[in-house]
């Protein structure tokens, strides 16, 4: 019997924009997509497993779930690390795969972020004014800082340590963007300059509204089950053939060096997992919350040395037709980020290793690298996949 | 040490912090213009936000009064945030602390044009009682 975990199903829900969809249903739609397109039965899955934190007023955690779909699960897993999620999930099931814990896992996740927004839009934001705020932060309320803020200070930070310039952050938005005009899906398909992205709106010194993700509905699924039952399924398997995650913080006032990220650790890991060496991967499917994560996850993960980031984006090597062509479908930054867009990255890799990415297709690619970021570059899940059993 | 200035405020309507079993006692420091950080007794580890234990060696901190002076770490300028009251003082800096005594915290810099904080900026803390039991640390540039 071989327990060699492999991905066998992938579902994508309606984006950018749903209207018509709840949190809730992003996830079914997405589970009954990914389920038709493994070809399995639904009572095959014995295992069930996502992150919650995308239903707005639905409620989506794991066990709501698990009973909303009916799965009568051996394993279940709810771990919520952010953005990062499903890349720890794909590193929990890996090992549940291998040691039987369940045979045939269903991973989901639904947001309705951008139309909840919309109806909501007016009624301000996320702080009450006046509220006593309890836990880590406490220490951090009062001040107004906002999330672009927190990863702008590792902008701020690397500029000041290595030089990285504003231009190079920026080539990463336009080389996603060239991704993005062939995904028809995509929220934002127009050409894009590195000019257009320095002239944007300042929304947190140094990043421009351009360098910041756009805010979409959507939900994805994927299905992993043993490289045994995938011979009798219609797609070809992707193999995880290495995973694993880190954090060095949560909050952002914990952060300790802002030049870098538990990618660090994580990054070699699941590449020694898997016995492959950095020049062994194709392509990244990397979490662009903002340009600056791009960067600070290229850098830590190990693909070129710290500080060495920005004349390496410059060069043109995450652009279609570089040595590592990145977030091929037009990532989090131009076109679905739904608020967690960690399964994205598993399901984008997973099209790309099946050859089914069409015009965006990087060619023969064997094997691509999804990393994740949680939080504020705080919980960093690596996946390498790849479509030869190793 | 001597206490650092306490600015008082008539009304508060930005988020406060809801003093707990250990951190009653920083905010209530704070409120008295004192900044409170915590070192182990065991290893001397150095740390903030307070804890109930040394997160390097699981010891019972105890506190340890800082100086108040500080570097600018790392820093952004916030120019968009959706939500009064921060929507109303925009633009407005967030930044790392390296306190003189090691350890980072986040806070704001104020009184100085946003466009003047630089990495390295040495600056020294200043507080906003906001309740009886609650004083907020803020920075502003050294000798300003
Ligand atoms: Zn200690």
């Amino acid at each position: 019997m071989d327990r060699t975990p492999v991905i066998v199903g992938i579902g994508l829900s309606e984006y950018p924009v749903a209207p018509d969809l709840d949190g809730v249903q992003h996830h079914v739609l997405a589970a009954r997509r990914a389920i038709e397109d493994a070809g399995i039965d639904k009572s095959e899955i014995d295992g069930y497993v996502n992150a919650g934190g995308g239903g707005g007023m639905m409620v989506d955690d794991v066990v709501t779930m698990a009973e909303y779909l009916r799965i009568n699960h051996r394993y279940i897993d709810g771990t919520m690390t952010g953005g990062s999620s499903f890349e720890f999930h794909v590193q929990h099931l890996a090992a549940a795969i291998r040691d039987g814990a369940c045979d045939t896992a269903l991973v989901t996740y639904g947001s309705d972020q951008l139309s909840r927004m919309g109806r909501r839009l007016g009624t301000g934001g996320f702080t009450r004014a006046g509220a006593r705020v309890s836990g880590p932060i406490q220490y951090e309320a009062a001040y107004g800082n906002s999330l672009v803020g927190s990863y702008a200070m590792y902008a701020t930070r690397h500029m000041h340590e290595f030089g990285t310039t504003s231009e190079q952050l920026a080539e990463i938005a336009v080389g996603v963007r060239e991704y993005a005009m062939l995904n028809p899906k995509a929220m934002y398909r127009d050409p894009m300059t590195v000019d257009d992205v320095l002239s944007s709106r300042m929304i947190a010194d140094p990043l421009h509204k351009l360098d910041c993700c756009a805010i979409t509905d959507g939900g994805g699924a994927f299905i992993m089950t043993t490289a045994e039952r995938a011979k009798d399924l219609p797609k070809p398997p992707v193999y995880v053939l290495g995973a694993a995650g880190a954090q060095t913080h949560w909050n952002i006032s914990q952060q300790v060096d802002f030049t870098t990220s538990a990618g660090a650790q994580a990054g070699p890991e699941a590449l020694g997992r898997a016995g492959l060496t950095h020049d062994d991967v194709d392509m990244l499917m990397f979490y662009d919350s903002f340009t600056i994560t791009c960067l600070i996850l290229l850098e830590s993960l190990g693909f070129v040395k710290q500080g060495e980031g920005g004349p390496f984006v410059s060069e043109g090597n995450l652009k279609r037709g570089g040595k590592l062509p990145l977030n091929t479908d037009g990532g989090g930054l131009s076109s679905c980020h739904p608020g967690m867009r960690g399964i994205f990255l598993i399901i984008e890799a997973a099209r790309q290793l099946r050859g089914e990415a069409g015009d965006a297709q990087v060619p023969d690619c064997k094997v691509a690298l999804a990393a994740g970021s949680g939080g504020w570059l705080s919980c960093i899940g690596v996946a390498v996949l790849g479509n030869e059993h190793p | 040490m001597t206490a650092h200035e306490v600015k008082t405020v008539e009304e508060w309507i930005k988020p406060l912090p809801q003093p707990d079993g250990v951190s009653g006692e920083y905010w209530q420091a704070a409120s008295e213009g004192r900044l409170l950080i915590q070192q182990c007794p065991k290893c001397g580890h150095k740390q903030w936000y307070p804890r109930a234990l040394c997160t390097a060696c699981a010891t019972e901190p105890e506190w340890l009064e800082c100086s108040g002076r500080g570097v600018v770490h790392t820093f952004t300028v916030v120019r968009q945030y959706g939500a009064r009251p921060f929507r109303d003082e925009l633009p407005y800096v967030i930044a790392m602390v390296e306190l003189a005594e090691g350890p980072m915290m986040l806070g704001s810099i104020t009184d100085c044009d946003p466009d003047d904080v630089r990495i390295d900026l040495p600056v020294e803390v200043y507080f906003v009682k906001t309740a009886d039991d609650v004083g907020i640390p803020y920075w502003r540039p050294a000798g300003s």
